[in-house]
């Protein structure tokens, strides 16, 4: 697989305060790349740079093989850039503004109107289209901001901070939307959050920024698994009455990694879903199961683990 | 190249249907009305006493036409004293919000992650500026000519016509000035309202501060007092005069007084004592167009090199600017 987004020992320092520091930054074609950290990580100064909205003090950024400095217009035009906060001129309609968007990537007029009816399509905002944007609500301009890419089809979109500041349902489509834009128009996405459990839905793979460095990278069942020591879901159990033998008969089940036990609960983690064998266990053995509760390996964990290490 | 068109029309466009437009329009249309008015007024007055003196040349009565736009009344100003106080409104008006703007409402961001040179944005802006300004400009002179002609019934000449298109040009001019130091407070300041007011403060001080400035750098480098020889005078005035010059709008509004008033010849003291009926009878016949032309040169290039200083920072700045959304 090509590689679609490359820094080489990435550096950007304000006033000798390092905010990335020597990043070194893979993403291949087709991937959904989850780029996290907390905030002011760094994560929105990488995406400046790779566009080329601002220099790096040091190293490389290239997109698709074009260096972000020198080359800014090669890049901007393949590649995507939802802002965290993003804008649209507010009184004019929302077709107006995609249309400005194609014109300013010297579309032919022709493509331009019919992109900018299959984006508005696609994200769902035809009956929209030519309400002016200031009558929108924070999702419907999130939504829009995709529609906003997708007029130049771009091989990389880069989306910062996405779901910020939209509801839990308007998340969720969110998320599908990219997922199924990702799939169906081949684009690589790179995703940019500080909301891990929103992100771990839909990327194939993460990496974790902390004060300008990437502290893991790779899939996420790996990361968990190095993480979690080895589980991949923590059931947790809550009985009336835990004894020894009950836990004895837990650990044999083959799958299950380590059972921990604190007050009146059993932790358990395993590698799949165990739960139908674990409360098959806790009646053969008689005990009395108040609750029983599975988590798949959360993130959260994975980034507490990292992040308590820097 | 596209792209600087495609910025040009949408900001053009932006600029026709905002409400700024229509309200600075008519402000500018009360002054042309004002102008008329005054004219109509006065204007009777101004050419009969001219041709009643027993030095009246022919020549003299000969700029009728332009008339309409220099005669002022006792009570309102003339049409040329407002376009010095409203042209830097205008400019200040189209630029102030330029590149804040769009910073605060982060389109800024969004259009630049288009392939789109910067400059082109800039470019853009202005030039749709200053497009909006000469519209209103030439739009209001016509006007003014328009009801003018009706009025007074007397047709301009040829060299009238010349006279009011280099007028024009030196509005515009001035225009552009104010506009590029509006946008370049537009790309300093993070905030709109800081942005506008720092314009506003700038255009205050050059027209009520600067005179007294002016005075004050004439009556150290030269003092004066009641027992002052003539020439004492005159220095104290001309140092006044230079330090005034440092002004845009005394640049524009001398450089439009020897344009629509052909019978300047001078600039400064002279100019002032014109209107007396001494000077009147010393200089009687207009300057030919070439001269009046000449005469103004260096204040136009004056002019469009300072609108030239602020563009250049304007440019330094925001190429090398980080554009963040938040």
């Amino acid at each position: 697989m090509p590689l679609v987004v490359e820094t080489v020992d990435l550096t950007k320092t304000y006033d000798n305060t390092t905010v990335v520091d020597k990043l070194n930054l893979h993403v291949e074609e087709g991937e959904i790349f989850g780029f996290l950290g907390p905030n002011g990580a760094g994560k929105t100064t990488t995406i400046l740079m790779l566009l080329g909205l601002t220099e790096p003090t040091s190293g490389v950024a290239r997109i698709c093989g074009y260096n972000s400095t020198r080359e800014p217009l090669k890049v901007k035009s393949i590649s995507g850039y939802v802002p965290e906060r993003v804008g649209f001129y507010e009184d004019l309609t929302a077709r107006y503004n995609l249309i400005y968007t194609g014109r300013l990537n010297a579309l032919s007029e022709e493509t331009i109107m019919k992109r900018v009816g299959e984006s508005l399509d696609i994200v769902g905002l035809s009956e929209a289209a030519n309400q002016r944007v200031q009558e929108f609500s924070r999702g419907m301009k999130q939504r829009l901001a995709i529609a906003d890419i997708l007029i130049k089809t771009p091989k990389v979109a880069f989306l910062d901070e996405p779901t910020s500041g939209i509801d839990p349902e308007g998340v969720k489509e969110m998320l599908d939307l990219i997922a199924s834009i990702a799939r169906e128009q081949k684009m690589t996405v790179v995703l940019s959050s500080h909301q891990l459990h929103q992100v771990q839905q839909i990327c194939n793979r993460v990496g974790i920024l902390a004060k300008g460095r990437m502290v893991v990278e790779g899939p996420l069942d790996q990361l968990g698994k190095e993480a979690l020591g080895g589980g991949r879901f923590r059931v947790e159990l809550q009985l009336a009455e835990i004894t020894s033998a009950l836990v004895d008969c837990i650990k044999r089940i083959e799958g299950v990694v380590s059972v921990e036990r604190s007050g009146d609960l059993l932790l358990i983690s395993c590698l799949e879903d165990l739960r139908p064998q674990i409360a098959k266990a806790i009646v053969d053995n008689g005990g009395l199961l108040t609750q029983m509760k599975i988590q798949g390996y959360a993130l959260e964990d994975i980034y507490m683990k990292y992040f308590t290490e820097v | 190249m596209t792209a600087l068109m495609t910025v040009f029309w949408k900001e053009l466009a932006d600029n026709f249907s905002s409400w700024r437009f229509i309200i600075l329009f008519i402000l500018v249309l009360l002054a042309g009305v004002s102008a008329i008015y005054v004219a109509a007024e006065n204007i009777r007055g101004a050419v009969t006493e001219i041709s009643k003196s027993p030095f009246a040349v022919t020549e003299t009565i000969r700029f009728v036409f332009l008339k309409l736009y220099t005669t002022s009344g006792e009570a309102l100003p003339s049409f040329l004293t407002f376009i010095v106080f409203f042209v830097p409104i205008v400019g200040i008006a189209l630029g102030f919000d330029a590149i804040n703007s769009e910073k605060n409402s982060g389109t800024l961001s969004r259009l630049l992650s288009q392939p789109i040179f910067r400059d082109a944005v800039i470019n853009a802006k202005f030039l749709a500026g200053v497009v909006t300004l000469s519209i209103m400009l030439v739009s209001i002179v016509l006007l003014v000519a328009g009801v003018g002609l009706r009025m007074i019934g007397v047709p301009p000449t040829a060299e009238e016509v010349l006279r009011l298109m280099a007028f024009l040009a030196v509005g515009i001019v001035y225009g552009a000035f104010w506009l590029g130091l509006a946008m370049l407070f537009s790309i300093f300041f993070q905030r709109v309202a800081t942005s506008a007011l720092a314009s506003i403060s700038v255009w205050i001080f050059f027209i009520f501060f600067m005179v007294m400035i002016a005075s004050l750098i004439a009556n150290m480098v030269a003092p004066v007092d009641d027992q002052s020889t003539r020439q004492e005078l005159f220095r104290n005035a001309e140092i006044s005069l230079i330090a005034l010059r440092v002004s845009p709008i005394m640049l524009f509004s001398e450089a439009t007084s020897v344009l629509l008033v052909p019978a300047a010849r001078t600039m400064g003291q002279l100019l002032q004592m014109e209107i007396s009926e001494a000077t009147a009878r010393m200089l009687p016949n207009p300057l030919p167009l070439g001269q009046s032309l000449l005469m103004v040169m260096p204040h136009l290039v004056t002019l469009v090199a300072l609108t030239v200083v602020c563009f250049a920072i304007s440019y330094i700045k925001f190429m090398r600017e980080e554009i963040r959304s938040t």
